[in-house]
């Protein structure tokens, strides 16, 4: 049953990938879809980028298991999305052509800014696509019973079909069909959930707390140092605004009221998701019992599945098996082509070919650069088999809240930034970031199994992120650069064009 | 004012906004967390049956998100869009 489904739908992704293929024909095409997404449209999209299957079968694990705790994550990671709103989507469309380093690099030196970008953008690239494969992988192995291996390389290969063929386009369509599959395959497993309740919330809330205590619908464990709960808050927060893949999907439409456009859309997708996953994890924990679903994965990650075959039989589960596949494989392909236009258009255009290229050239480059990633993703998933790579999502959060945002709002806002603060801003997040979290509770207790760790925070977000901060700004203060401050007033003249303007 | 001296005050009040509304987001997600670390006790208390506190407002918070945009959109739609294209008329 579950192969059905999955078959519709590689069908008509790759239907789709065939259209887009005979129109991306420019660079522009290849990473922008030549600006032609509507609002609607590149919301959809945004959603579709943003909802990972760890959103969807991890939150909903969590909340089962753990109930009012799992709620926490949830509610952080729809918080981003007013930050993105009101201090990033507009002047990104109006500075930026295909990736947020062209913003940051607008009135600074183009290699030095573009170098240090392109190393924090392809951290969080490769840490979460090392999340998302090797979650691939797993899923895969338990829904469809495939080898893990394989499972790893249909992924890859199948993103890499979309990407390379079909650029910004197929890659905006797969993630509209995804958006479109999980908002409404996840509401109807909440509604035939909550027909079980008499359609009522708080009667599945008072089932659950009658079951498992009353615990459940209150703080548990999980925060139990508020410091760490901060930290991991603010790098949801921040660093939503600072993810590669999600910064360049404004470069999709047409203009910066289309931008804002698309956020409100978004948010409001995003918003509905994450209120649908509190009745998710509670329909799993108290439909499907919280035995069975630790029996199946000792994580929860299953929770949902199990909810949909509870609920509605094998053909439901089948459905919602191949919406978290399909789900999988949109993120992948939103991550390969963020990275590939750092590898292309940053390092090769702008560093090595100092700004001067050929269209052509660009284009091939872009497409190598995507079979590159694609392979890596496909070595890294593989690689990491079996290792606990939960923390790599937040790591990914962390590097793009401390390396890639405030380097990002203090070109846009700052008069007296300098490609000395930039480049510093970006190398000191992504360090820091690496750094803290090796020497965290996260790696040294979870994953080497030392009995203590030196850095007490879990996540490195709440030190990392305002280091970067300081660091761009002292540095910027300590060896101005007279240029950039007079280049700024073009920063504030092309920051209103919420015209079609193009740089 | 001349032109330049217009946009610079348009600048200016976008980025009130944005800050203000920025703080607004923060102030309130943290607090929420805040609640969650120090009162846990009292999210725990149930506002009608099956409804704690704790669930409440953290569905709140989601909802005052949308609120805080929908802020934000109304005046970028009504106010910010006519001064800029009011300024770039005349220029």
């Amino acid at each position: 049953m579950t192969g059905i489904f999955f078959f519709i739908f590689i069908a008509l992704s790759l239907g789709v990938t065939y259209v887009a293929a005979r129109r991306t024909r420019s660079v522009e095409h290849f990473y922008t879809a030549g600006g032609s997404v509507t609002g609607l449209q590149n919301g959809l999209a945004l959603a579709g980028d943003y909802m990972s299957a760890a959103s969807f079968l991890g939150i909903a694990g969590l909340v089962s298991l753990s109930g009012f705790d799992g709620l926490i994550y949830s509610i952080g990671f729809l918080v981003g999305w007013p930050v993105v709103m009101f201090l990033i989507a507009e002047p990104l469309r109006n500075l930026g052509r295909y990736t947020f380093a062209d913003v940051v690099a607008f009135r600074l030196r183009q290699a030095p800014v573009r170098v240090a970008a392109s190393i924090g953008s392809l951290a969080v690239v490769s840490f979460y696509l090392i999340a998302q494969m090797v979650g691939a992988g797993n899923l895969i192995r338990l829904l469809f019973g495939f080898q893990y291996e394989y499972a790893v390389a249909i992924v890859g290969i199948v993103m890499l079909g979309y990407v390379l063929f079909g650029g910004m386009m197929a890659t905006t369509w797969v993630q509209i069909i995804k958006a479109v599959l999980l908002l409404s395959g996840a509401f109807l497993l909440a509604v035939m959930a909550l027909s079980r309740f008499h359609f009522s919330p708080l009667a599945l809330f008072s089932a659950a707390s009658e079951q498992y205590g009353a615990a459940v619908l209150a703080p548990g464990r999980l925060v139990s140092n508020p410091f760490d709960a901060m930290s991991l808050g603010l790098a949801l927060m921040l660093g939503t605004a600072g993810l590669p893949h999600i910064l360049m999907r404004f470069y999709t439409v047409k203009d910066a009221k289309t931008a804002r456009l698309s956020v409100s859309y978004a948010t409001a997708f995003i918003g509905f998701f994450y209120l649908l996953t509190f009745i998710l994890g509670f329909g799993a924990m108290v439909l499907v019992g919280q035995p069975a679903i630790r029996a199946i994965d000792a994580g929860g990650n299953m929770a949902a599945p199990l909810l949909a075959k509870a609920v509605g039989g094998d053909a439901f589960l089948g459905f919602i098996s191949a919406v978290a596949f399909a789900t999988i494989l949109a993120v992948v392909a939103g991550l390969t082509l963020a990275g590939a236009a750092t590898l292309s258009h940053d390092l090769w255009v702008n560093v090595v070919r100092h700004g001067v290229s050929s269209d052509r050239e660009e284009l091939k480059v872009a497409r190598a650069a995507t079979v590159v990633l694609g392979l890596l993703a496909i070595v890294l998933g593989i690689i990491f088999k079996g290792q606990n790579v939960a923390y790599m999502v937040g790591l990914a959060f962390a590097i793009a809240a401390s390396a890639n945002f405030p380097a990002l709002v203090l070109s846009m806002f700052w008069r007296k930034f300098t490609t000395r603060g930039a480049q510093m801003s970006m190398l000191v997040g992504t360090a820091s970031s690496l750094i803290l979290i090796y020497f965290s509770p996260t790696i040294q207790l979870d994953v080497l199994k030392n009995p203590t760790a030196w850095f007490p925070l879990r996540n490195p977000g709440l030190v990392s992120i305002p280091l970067s901060f300081a660091v761009g700004m002292v540095v910027a203060l300590l060896w101005p650069e007279p240029e950039a401050d007079a280049r700024f007033a073009e920063v504030e003249q092309r920051i209103h064009a919420t015209g079609s303007l193009r740089p | 004012m001349n032109h330049t001296e217009q946009l610079k005050a348009l600048d200016d009040a976008r980025w009130r906004i944005a800050i203000a509304l920025t703080a607004a987001m923060m102030a309130l997600y943290f607090g929420f967390i805040l609640l969650v670390a120090y009162a846990k006790p009292m999210l725990g208390r149930l506002v009608v049956p099956g409804l704690s506190l704790g669930i409440l407002l953290g569905a709140l918070v989601i909802v005052a998100a949308w609120v805080l945009i929908w802020i934000y959109v109304r005046w970028a739609n009504t106010h910010y869009d006519a001064a800029i294209d009011a300024l770039r008329g005349r220029s």
